[in-house]
Order: C-alpha cells, then sequence, then structure tokens
C-alpha cells in the first residue's frame, strides 16, 4: 500500500466509488436497456431498411451478415461481461493484494487462435459470394446507368429506350446495370464527379466513376416500388439525387416498353408544347435544347429525358412528388429548391410555368 | 588577468528567459511544448466539437434549416479536419512530447529546436486552414476529398485544405523523426527496448508510421493542388487522368493514418490500467508485438475504404481477406487488457474510468469494423451512418477516452495538483452516456439506409427518433467537457499538491518531482527492469504478492540527489527564436499559392531566413 506520505492526498473512499453492488446493478440495467433500444430499433419501417432484402443482392449480402452479426453479439456480451466482470469483482479489498503475473502463454496463443479460426471462417463464405455477385447471369437484361449532378440517366441498349430517375425492371429477372462514369457534365462541360448508384433493399452500392465502367447485379424478388440515393459525396444536392426502381410483372413491364417506345402522341396544339420546342422571348433556350420528350430519342442528354413524364411518381432526382405544386416550384426557379441543380433559373412567367405544367402532365 | 570574451555567433542574443509569454514562444523544453500541443488541440476539440452540434442541430429533425447545404459541406468536411489533423493527432503528439523522455530517462527529446517548429507548423497550420472560412468559404468536399469534385469544387475552400494538410504534414513528419531518434538513442542505461512503457512503444510505432505515410498524402496533396491551381490533370479522367488514384493514395495514407491516432491512446491505456490494478501489464511482449503488427498490417488494408470503387473482385477479396485478419492483434490487446485487471486490487479512479471505457467502447468499434470486412455487404454499409458509428466508436470511444485517461492520469504530473476526482467522475459517466447516445443509433440509422454527407433528409424514411436522439447525445457530451473545464478551473484554484508519485505509479515520470524541472532527472537513472519505478518500491513476495520496500522510492529514491546539488552542471539547450521564425514561412507560402504568387517568395524566404538562424546561432549563449 502506499506509505504514508502519499497516502494523506488521495484517501480510500476516492477510490473506492459506489459500493461494488449498486454499481453492478447499474451497470446491468444500462446494458440491459441499451439492448433493449436497439431491438426494438429493428422494428419501425424505412424503406430503404438493409435488414429487409427484397432483391438477389441483398439478400446474399443479408445472408452474409445473419452469419456474422450474431457471431459479433456473442463476442460483445462475453468480452465486455468478462472485462465488467473483472473490474468489479478484483476491486481493492483490505488484506488482498494484486496477483503479479506478466501473462499466461497458453490463455494468449488460444486467444489469438480462436479469433483467427472465426475470421477464416467468416472469409470462405465471403469470398464466394464476392465472386459470385460479379458473375454475369444468363438471360440477365443490360442497362446503362449514368450518373448527372444530381440525377440519374438510364439507358436500355436492347430496348432503345432512355429514361431517368424512375428505373423500371421486370420482376425476378436479373439485370445487369453497366454504371458508365460520364468524363464530363453535357450541361456545362465541368468535370463529371463520382457518384455512387444504391439501392438498399435490392442491392449494394457501386460507385459510378468517371472514365470507368463497372457492372452490378440488380435483380428484384417481388413487384414493388424500391427507393435508393447517391452514396458518394456529389456535391451540393448529394442528398437530393435519389431514385426509384420500380419493378413490375413481365406483362406490365413489357407494356411499359412499349409505351416509351412509341412516339408521344400528345396534343400539338398545347401552347406548353410550343414553348418546350420554340422557346419564347423571355426564356434563354427552349426546354428541347436540352430534354428530349422520347424515350425513343436519346439526345439530347443534357437534362433527363421527360419521355411518360406524366407517369412517374417523383421528378428532380426522386425528390419532389410529380405534382402541380411542386412543378410549379421547381420551374419557377430550380436552384432555389435544390441546390446546385444545373437546370437554370428561366424566368418563366406565371402563366408559361402553368402551360408547361400541362404539357409535362400529358406526356405519356 | 583579462578574461577572453568569445565573439558571439549569430544575429542576435539567443533568448535565455524562462519567465513570461516569450519563454514560451521561444521555448525548445519538451514539456512546454507538451502542453502547448495540449491546449492548442483542446482548443481545436471544442471548435470541432461546435462544428459538430452544428451538424446534429441540422440533423435533428427531417429537412432541417439550420444550416444551408452550401454551409452544412463545410461544416462537415472542417469537423473531420479539425477532430484528425487538429485534435486527436497533437493530443496524442503532445503527450508522447511530454512523457516520452521522462519514461525513459533522457532529459528532452534529440532534437528540441525541430520539436518547437513542429509545434508551430501545426498552430500556423491549423490556423491557416480555419482562415479560409474568412477568406472566401473553408472547404467543402470532405476531409477525404475525393477527386474529381475536389479538383473542381469552386472558390479556394479545397485549395486551402490541399495547402493546410500539406503544411500540417511538415509538423508530423519533423516529429516523427524527432521521436523515432530520441526513442533509439536517447534512452537511459538499463533501459532496454522491452523495459520501455507500453505508450513508448506505441509511439514508436506510431512515429514509424507517419514517417511512411505523410509523404504519401503530400504527393497526393500537391497533385490535388497543381490540378486545382496549374491545370495539370493528375485526376481528370476528361484529359487522361484517374480519380481512382487519388483514393489510391489517400487511403494509402488514410488507413495508417488511423492506427496513427489510435496507438497513441493504446499505449496510455496500457500503462494507465496496470497502475490502477496495481499488477503489471499482462503479456507485455504480446501486446508490443501486436501493436507492431498493427503498424505493419494497417499497410495492407488501404482499398476496404473502396470496396464500392469497383476494383474487382480479386482486389475485393484479398483487402477482404486481410482486414478480417487486422482484428486478431487488435484483439490481443483487448484480451491483454482484460487480463491485466484479472486479479487486481483495483482503485477506481478517473483515469481508470476513461482507460476502461476506451477498452469497453473500442471493443464495439473493433466489432463493427469486422463487419466492415464482409465486402458485399460493406457494399451497403459503406457511405452511410453505420461508418459514422464505427469510425466514432474507435476514435471518439477509442482515442479520445484514451487521451482524457491519459489527462487526468498525468496532470498531477505535468501541473503539480490533482484534478477532482467528483467532477471527473461526473465527466466520465456523462461523456459516457452522451457519446453511446449519439452514436449508437447511428449504426441503426445506417442500416436503416441513411446515407453520409447528407445536409438533410425528407420526413417517412424511419430515421427521425434516432437523428433526435443522437443529437441530445451530442449535446450530452457537450455538457461533460463544461464540467471538466470546471474541473479544471475549480483544482487550479484549490491547488490540492500532487506530490511526485500521486497515483502510486510504475515508470520513472513518477520518480521525479511533479512537475518536473526543467532537466528533469538531476541525476540520469540506472533502469535494471520493465516498470522500474515499481520495482524499486516494492519486491514480491513468494506468494506473487507485492510488499512495500522500507523507504523504498521515498523523496524520490537516486532520481533527486541532494536538494542544493539538484540541477547544477546540468546544462539544457536555450530557447531559440527560429524555430517559430521559419514556420511562419509556410502558411505565408500557402497564402501565395492562393491569393498572391509573390508571396511563394516571401515565405519561401522566411523559411530560409528562419533555416540559416537555426543553424548559425550558438547552442547556448554565455553562462547565465
Amino acid at each position: 500500500m502506499l506509505t504514508g506520505v502519499e497516502a494523506k492526498f488521495i484517501t480510500e473512499q476516492d477510490w473506492m466509488g459506489t459500493p461494488g453492488k449498486r454499481k453492478s446493478r447499474i451497470l446491468f440495467g444500462l446494458v440491459l436497456a441499451t439492448f433493449a433500444l436497439l431491438v426494438a430499433a429493428c422494428a419501425p419501417d424505412a424503406p430503404q431498411d438493409v435488414l429487409k432484402p427484397e432483391g438477389l443482392f441483398a439478400r446474399e449480402a443479408d445472408r452474409l451478415w445473419r452469419i456474422v452479426f450474431p457471431i459479433a453479439v456473442v463476442i460483445f456480451f462475453v468480452v465486455e461481461g468478462v472485462l465488467i466482470f473483472a473490474v468489479i469483482k478484483y476491486r481493492q479489498r483490505p488484506g488482498r493484494e494484486a496477483k503479479q503475473f506478466h501473462g499466461n502463454t497458453k490463455i494468449e496463443v488460444a486467444l489469438t487462435a480462436i479469433p483467427a479460426l472465426i475470421l477464416a471462417g467468416i472469409a470462405v463464405p465471403t469470398v464466394r459470394t464476392i465472386f459470385d455477385l460479379a458473375e454475369e447471369r444468363p438471360g440477365s437484361m443490360q442497362v446503362t446507368v449514368n450518373a448527372h449532378q444530381f440525377w440519374w440517366e438510364y439507358n436500355y441498349p436492347e430496348l432503345g429506350i432512355t429514361t431517368a430517375n424512375e428505373l423500371h425492371i421486370p420482376v425476378g429477372q436479373p439485370v445487369r446495370v453497366r454504371l458508365e462514369g460520364l468524363l464530363t457534365d453535357p450541361v456545362d462541360g465541368t468535370e463529371e464527379v463520382i457518384h455512387s448508384f444504391w439501392v438498399p433493399r435490392l442491392m449494394g452500392a457501386q460507385d459510378v466513376v468517371p472514365g470507368r465502367a463497372e457492372f452490378v447485379l440488380l435483380q428484384a424478388d417481388r413487384p414493388g416500388e424500391y427507393w435508393g440515393e447517391c452514396k458518394e459525396f456529389c456535391g451540393l444536392s448529394h442528398a437530393n439525387m435519389r431514385l426509384r426502381v420500380i419493378a413490375q410483372p413481365q406483362e406490365e413491364f413489357d407494356a411499359w416498353v412499349q409505351d416509351m417506345q412509341a412516339t408521344e402522341e400528345h396534343e400539338a396544339t398545347l401552347e406548353g408544347a410550343d414553348l418546350f420546342v420554340n422557346g419564347a422571348d423571355n426564356i434563354g433556350q427552349p426546354c428541347s435544347a436540352c430534354h428530349s420528350v422520347e424515350a425513343s430519342q436519346e439526345q439530347p442528354r443534357i437534362g433527363p429525358n421527360l419521355g411518360g413524364f406524366s407517369e412517374r411518381g417523383t421528378f428532380a432526382g426522386a425528390i419532389f412528388e410529380n405534382n402541380e405544386e411542386n412543378l410549379s416550384a421547381w420551374l419557377r426557379n430550380p436552384p432555389a429548391v435544390k441546390p446546385g441543380a444545373k437546370m437554370p433559373n428561366l424566368n418563366l412567367t406565371s402563366e408559361q410555368v402553368d402551360a408547361l405544367i400541362e404539357y409535362l402532365q400529358s406526356l405519356e | 588577468m583579462a578574461t577572453v570574451v568569445a565573439p558571439r555567433r549569430g544575429i542576435f542574443a539567443r533568448p535565455t528567459g524562462a519567465t513570461g509569454w516569450l519563454s514560451w514562444v521561444t521555448t525548445v523544453d519538451h514539456k512546454r511544448i507538451g502542453i502547448m500541443y495540449c491546449v492548442t488541440a483542446f482548443a481545436f476539440f471544442i471548435i470541432g466539437g461546435l462544428e459538430a452540434l452544428l451538424i446534429r442541430a441540422q440533423l435533428a429533425q427531417p429537412n432541417g434549416e439550420v444550416l444551408s447545404a452550401e454551409a452544412y459541406n463545410q461544416f462537415f468536411t472542417m469537423h473531420g479536419i479539425t477532430m484528425i489533423f487538429l485534435v486527436v493527432m497533437p493530443m496524442g503528439v503532445g503527450l508522447m512530447n511530454y512523457l516520452i523522455p521522462l519514461m525513459i530517462g533522457a532529459r528532452d527529446v534529440a532534437f528540441p529546436r525541430l520539436n518547437a517548429f513542429s509545434y508551430w507548423v501545426f498552430l500556423l497550420g491549423g490556423l491557416f486552414i480555419y482562415s479560409s472560412f474568412f477568406l472566401g468559404g473553408a472547404p467543402d468536399g470532405g476531409w477525404f476529398g475525393y477527386a474529381p469534385l475536389s479538383t473542381q469544387l469552386p472558390g479556394d475552400g479545397m485549395t486551402f485544405y490541399s495547402l493546410g494538410l500539406q503544411i500540417l504534414g511538415v509538423a508530423s513528419l519533423a516529429g516523427a523523426v524527432n521521436f523515432i531518434i530520441t526513442i533509439i538513442n536517447m534512452r537511459a542505461p538499463g533501459m532496454t527496448l522491452m523495459r520501455m512503457p507500453v505508450f513508448v512503444w506505441m509511439s514508436l510505432v506510431t512515429t514509424f508510421l507517419l514517417l511512411f505515410a505523410m509523404p504519401v498524402i503530400a504527393v497526393a496533396l500537391f497533385q490535388l493542388m497543381f490540378d486545382r491551381v496549374y491545370e495539370a490533370n493528375f485526376f481528370r479522367p476528361s484529359a487522361g487522368g484517374d480519380p481512382l488514384l487519388w483514393q489510391h493514395l489517400f487511403w494509402l495514407f488514410g488507413h495508417p493514418e488511423v492506427y496513427i491516432m489510435i496507438l497513441p491512446a493504446m499505449g496510455i491505456v496500457s500503462d494507465v490500467l496496470p497502475t490502477f490494478a496495481r499488477k503489471p501489464i499482462f503479456g507485455y511482449a504480446a501486446i508490443v508485438f501486436a501493436g507492431i503488427a498493427i503498424g505493419f498490417m494497417g499497410w495492407g488494408v488501404w482499398a476496404h475504404h473502396m470496396f464500392a470503387a469497383g476494383l474487382g473482385p480479386v482486389a475485393n477479396s484479398a483487402f477482404a481477406l486481410s482486414t478480417m485478419f487486422i482484428a486478431v492483434p487488435t484483439g490481443v490487446k483487448i484480451f491483454n487488457w482484460i487480463g491485466t485487471l484479472w486479479g487486481g486490487a483495483i482503485r477506481i479512479t478517473t483515469p481508470f474510468l476513461f482507460a476502461v471505457g476506451f477498452v469497453a467502447m473500442f471493443i464495439i468499434g473493433g466489432l463493427s469494423g469486422v463487419s466492415h470486412s464482409i465486402v458485399p455487404h460493406d457494399q451497403q454499409q459503406t457511405d452511410t451512418y453505420y461508418i459514422v458509428a464505427h469510425f466514432h466508436y474507435v476514435l471518439f470511444g477509442g482515442a479520445i477516452f484514451g487521451l482524457v485517461a491519459g489527462f487526468y492520469y498525468w496532470w498531477p504530473k505535468v501541473f503539480g495538483y490533482l484534478l477532482s476526482e467528483a467532477l471527473g467522475k461526473l465527466h466520465f459517466w456523462l461523456m459516457f452516456i452522451g457519446f453511446n447516445l449519439a452514436f449508437a443509433p447511428m449504426h441503426i440509422l445506417g442500416l436503416q439506409g441513411m446515407p453520409r454527407r447528407y445536409y438533410t433528409y425528407p420526413d417517412g424514411m424511419g430515421w427521425n427518433f434516432w437523428n433526435l436522439i443522437s443529437t441530445l447525445g451530442g449535446f450530452v457530451i457537450a455538457l461533460s467537457f463544461v464540467v471538466f473545464i470546471v474541473n479544471v478551473i475549480r483544482s487550479h484554484k484549490k491547488r490540492e499538491e500532487a506530490g511526485d508519485d500521486p497515483w502510486d505509479g510504475r515508470t520513472l515520470e513518477w520518480s521525479i518531482p511533479s512537475p518536473p524541472p526543467e532537466y528533469n532527472f538531476a541525476r540520469v537513472p540506472v533502469v535494471q527492469a520493465r516498470d522500474d519505478w515499481w520495482h524499486k518500491k516494492y519486491v514480491e513476495t513468494p506468494e506473487g504478492e507485492p510488499t512495500r520496500v522500507f523507504a523504498g522510492g521515498a523523496n524520490g529514491d537516486d532520481a533527486h540527489g541532494s536538494e542544493e546539488d539538484a540541477g547544477h552542471g546540468i546544462h539544457m539547450p536555450d530557447p531559440s527564436y527560429f524555430p517559430l521564425v521559419a514556420s511562419f514561412g509556410l502558411p505565408i507560402m500557402g497564402y501565395g499559392v492562393i491569393f498572391q504568387p509573390v508571396l511563394i517568395g516571401v515565405g519561401a524566404l522566411i523559411l530560409m531566413l528562419g533555416l540559416f538562424g537555426w543553424v548559425l546561432e550558438p547552442s547556448a549563449e554565455e553562462a547565465h
């Protein structure tokens, strides 16, 4: 114990803290409460919940998680438990000194080997799954994804259609998504940046790197609408670059494809149609300079393709519900409602906005 | 007989004062430099913490309106830069600065002026980066600065980033060289490598990591700067550059960087726990070799930050495996810390609580880290709040808890008085609870699909509740540090004298007065065992229990000698102006690159003059 010289500055009371039983009860209660909270958290319905996979890739990833997570939980309780136990049990007590041992080779070797073995066990299925998911499935539909600041462009090379933000796929069919990084943004010629394509319930993310092309497997098990987001920080509206994957039964998907392949049969007499194609004196450029309204017409690829716009549930990077109020706010001043949006403020009048909304909502 | 006065070398007299602000500004004493590092780092911690609170305030609710997207991007970038480069690293270096000479029985570090230079460059580098807020906007491309976003973000923010981190890198490299040489060359007789405190070992590994990692990011930062300012094309794919090159270089630095941040804290815990358990560290050799193994293996895992970048299944598998296996030496350390407590006679003090807190939180951070190695699932986890949870558990729950343990533990040695135990324990519990409230829910948020670096999120995603809880936790952490500051002020006023060895410590720093004299050891100690100071005080009974040696260690044993003799004939290097002068050159060059090329020349000139003065000045003024 201490000599008298030091002991008078620190008393036993300072070190002993609260009596053991109460402290261990408090700690146990804390641990239990934390765990209960965490378990409760698994309940709420989150549209991008990783723990509720509904696509092939996501299910495979989840399968690995279901091996690793329980092991981690057990290790957590065991190791934390031993730690807390040691802190409580081996508190200083009168009449008992500390045992001066320096180590225990057997235990140390075991505690090095056992984790290594557990990890080796985890490694095998992990590597298998990595390679499996990288393989192209036979009968895959091909889709090319291009990422812009701040919206998603989709091209179906086999079907000859282009669309944006909402990706339709047939249920149960593997889709080989080709993530093609554009070099520059056609809007202003600036360097395109890295984005990451992610649909949590269906697939893990894959980066879209300028100048590179990479593939990822997308396949939905059930019909439905699956939400996704850009996952690589890409600038001011990184948080506003969302997407939807709409998985449809085969007939519905085929009908959608046909619809998109067909030429727009809108009423050419709509005032908005003229405005869209030809612009007006007070507008810098007509809408058609950047946007195509034909899904079968890829160019111009400057802004999102608006073919079939009225059927879309969302727009502007899937951040706004497709309704009149939102369209009005957007058309009046896009950068004001979406920071950094590259569609400029065109100084449209109210009448022009209304006309365009009418036109857009006629696009099937 | 007339005495011969030697002609003065150098332009003006080397300062000799020992008191007053000038003595601090020209100091070359490792203890003062260590204090300045820690005080400055703590000030940056408050600033970085305020940035965090702003972020949390913005994210407390969906569609938050506390910060605009522009402001948010600057704040989260600066929060990362601040906490990593201006807080955790310098706090570690500050403690290394103060303690390493004391722990190895040396009187100072190998290069005292270089030591001062490191500090001033750190301070000026930090101020340089923060000046960006007033000069057009702070960096806003994330602390990781991925190209091509970082090369093309408008404004000067990311240029400040590239230059500021470059300047800080100089400080780190200088410090690394200094400590490696100090540890290898300046140990007291008998202080073999395997008798050094674990903190010194971990510092040695850390400084080697710094030595090899800093040049890698220096290259990347130069390339970024040239892309931004001088129209180079390193990372511009449209001109043949490769964005992934940035990522490889950054993470080749970045992964060893996280071990640079954690190893000193692991060293602290490895010295704190044995003191309060009153028994030696369990498995000293294993802990040392595990630290070295982590240092080596840390170079082989960098692409686990790039699992979604498209390197292909072979590369992804290789890095998955290396990432899994780095958990093995980490586990060894955790088990050995627990083994240190086993069978002990534990005194539950504030530093002890923080050290145990470190172990408990690091277990969680380590487990979530292993889960990241499951590549397909990492493609779900990456860039979400699950990752934010992981690294805050290891860097806050780990490094910060460990550093704070070190503060409480060595405070009495540095300042001569004790911090209040009651307030210290309050600090611990508030910080522990606040920390877990803030970061545990982030695991859930990540798995519920909330990405990182989002300035806002919409309603209806299922994220509202846990974001609110997390914000609450952030404010509780802030409160805990208010308690700490109150503790410092009150304890300073109360001035409860600590004495040389208030904790009944094991290592050499406890054998000298608190605060130590300028020369540290009146007589250089001769070391006969690991935990030499402990063994001067205690011998082991046949049953393996320690028993106090009569008068052993009393009055500091051999270290003091007689009071009158103490210090006579021991000459310490004089203070110097030139580290400070030279360090000013670097930020001026930085401003030159951004605003006015002439300043590059001016800064270079100041740097050169400073270095010449440094080289040419006498090692000491005439006897004073």
